[in-house]
């Protein structure tokens, strides 16, 4: 395999990419121990713009699919389940099969788009993580960057697989049970995981040999206000959402449990002795319950996950060529964003579809932050690449 | 690198492999048998009390709530374990920026490592030991050193220097 070595330094301080490329000098205004770290479309820059546009990309559809399919497919599911209590009044078999069945494809439409909305986001957090370990990732700067490439095909075909898993089912497949698109999904899996493979074995190499410290450029030291407040704001998110989490499982878990069965009972007893009106009561309590648990899961895990993002974006802050009052703003909508989207989610169950508008609301302010902050790493790069006589 | 910080990224990786691993067997030997349970049980109640026999419909719902019970506290366990390692890899490439002194950053790291391992694993074993005090107590000792961890942190990154 190619072996790496410490990137050379060129005569008069210049800095060159670990790509091999010609000497690089930064742009005036960008200081030159940032812009070693940000070579043109090395593997780290690759994964930060891609990253950022996966998390916007995720994080869009999730918005769309929280106003366009979430709460009509739960109605739809709660008249399968009524349509099921009504087969068990007539005693028919049968016709409690074909209500389990649509339950079943509703189920299955709506849990492939929450797995495409979640598989999306996370993949962008990961080449947003890999683009921080860069510097330890001991391989040629091609192979980095074919790894990156890698990663970022993998991690956009792998939610568009999934997203097409209901659409296209069985259709034209060789196999008994799995479907193109499955076979979509596994494959762009298999390219992540050879991605990270690559990435570990990259690692490994550098731990191993103790010869230099960081293969390339490591990132910019910095304690702007920007970092920090990403840092201690995302580092708190997290926490609130861990604590949420506590309470949750502390005083609501068994209860809701307890409350699932027992309605479950009392739907089934209804239904049985030909009381609709009774059933019919058993299934919207079901809805609300499950609506319950949604929401408290849902802002338990947006919450944290938007932690995370702010911490992995508070390393990308000096690639952000911006004017300082514009990287704060970008900083505090998103951190504004990341609290007002789980809180009310939570506050849906009381204030119905008006907190389910903010929330949403929310999430257009975060993608509208991570937006900006990818504008700002573009202008960066195009300043970057431009050379020293470019003009902003 | 400090050794705060190498210890949050080697235990994480280490975690989350561990977690991942876990998960693996437990889709691989467990999962699917239990989803097609807890489908098969509300199916069999269902049916059966189409059927007009509530005996064998009460007993499926509460096959079905035993089952549920079950297979959320392992979905957690498998994927807290790999949660809180993401989350300690990437504070420990953020460590360096805690203003707080090397020693005090050492701590946190080790305690975070050690919640993230313990408080699943409380979770794991109110599993396998249904409504056992010491298995709660457990999560909660897990949850309340992630809790500090996670506050001073918060703290250490606030603050200007250390």
């Amino acid at each position: 395999m190619a072996v790496w070595e410490p990137p050379p330094i060129p005569p008069g301080g210049g800095q060159r990419g670990p790509a091999g490329g010609g000497v690089r000098i930064a742009p005036k205004d960008t200081p030159a121990n940032v812009a070693a770290t940000f070579p043109a479309m090395g593997a780290r820059r690759l994964l930060v713009f891609g990253g950022i546009a996966l998390i916007a990309g995720g994080m869009l559809f999730g918005d769309i699919f929280a106003v366009f399919v979430l709460h009509q497919n739960g109605g739809q599911t709660g008249e399968a389940l009524l349509a099921a209590s009504r087969a068990v009044a007539a005693q028919n078999p049968s016709g409690v099969k074909d209500a389990f069945g649509q339950i079943g494809s509703l189920l299955e439409d709506r849990g492939t788009k929450i797995d495409a909305h979640v598989h999306m986001t996370d993949a962008g957090y990961l080449a947003l993580l890999l683009a921080l370990v860069q510097p330890y990732v001991a391989l040629s700067a091609e192979r980095k960057k074919f790894l990156a490439k890698l990663f970022l095909t993998g991690g956009t075909l792998l939610p568009v697989g999934i997203f097409l898993i209901h659409y296209v089912g069985l259709a034209y497949s060789p196999f008994s049970v799995i479907g193109w698109a499955s076979v979509l999904a596994d494959s762009a899996g298999a390219l992540l995981i050879i991605a990270l493979i690559g990435q570990m074995w990259g690692l490994w190499n550098h731990f191993r040999s103790m010869r230099v410290g960081a293969v390339e450029a490591e990132l910019p030291e910095d304690r702007s206000w920007e970092r920090r407040a990403l840092l201690s704001g995302g580092t708190l998110l997290v926490l609130i959402g861990f604590l949420h989490g506590a309470w949750y499982a502390g005083t609501m878990l068994y209860e809701h449990e307890a409350r699932e069965t027992g309605i479950l009972e009392t739907m089934l007893n209804s239904a049985s002795a030909n009381d609709m009106t009774a059933a019919g009561r058993s299934v919207a309590d079901y809805g609300a319950l499950q609506a319950e648990k949604a929401v408290n899961i849902a802002a338990h895990s947006h919450i944290i996950e938007f932690g995370l993002l702010a911490i992995l974006l508070s390393f990308v802050q000096p690639y952000v060529f911006l004017g300082a009052e514009w990287k704060r703003r970008w900083v505090t909508l998103l951190l504004a964003g990341s609290v007002i989207l789980p809180a009310f989610v939570l506050l849906e169950l009381r204030m119905g579809l008006v907190a389910g508008g903010i929330a949403d609301i929310g999430g257009l302010m975060v993608i509208a932050a991570l937006i900006g902050m990818l504008v700002g790493v573009l202008r960066y790069s195009g300043r970057l690449d431009a050379g020293p006589g470019a003009t902003a | 690198m400090s050794a705060a910080s190498k210890l949050l990224i080697f235990g994480g990786i280490a975690l989350a492999a561990f977690g991942m691993l876990y998960g693996l067997h437990y889709a691989l030997f467990v999962e699917h048998q239990t989803l097609d349970g807890m489908g098969g049980s509300l199916m069999t109640a269902f049916t059966g009390a189409a059927r007009g026999h509530m005996p064998e419909a009460h007993g499926a719902i509460a096959a079905y709530g035993a089952t549920r019970y079950d297979y959320v506290r392992q979905v957690d366990v498998h994927s807290h374990w790999i949660g809180l390692a993401m989350l300690m890899i990437v504070l420990g490439v953020a460590m360096d920026h805690v203003a707080l002194r090397d020693r005090f950053r050492f701590w946190i790291a080790l305690s975070l490592l050690l919640g993230s391992v313990v408080f699943p694993l409380g979770v794991l074993l109110q599993s396998e030991s249904q409504g056992a005090a010491w298995a709660a107590a457990t999560t909660v000792v897990g949850a309340v050193i992630v809790t500090i961890a996670l506050a001073a942190m918060v703290v250490g990154f606030a603050r200007q220097s250390g």
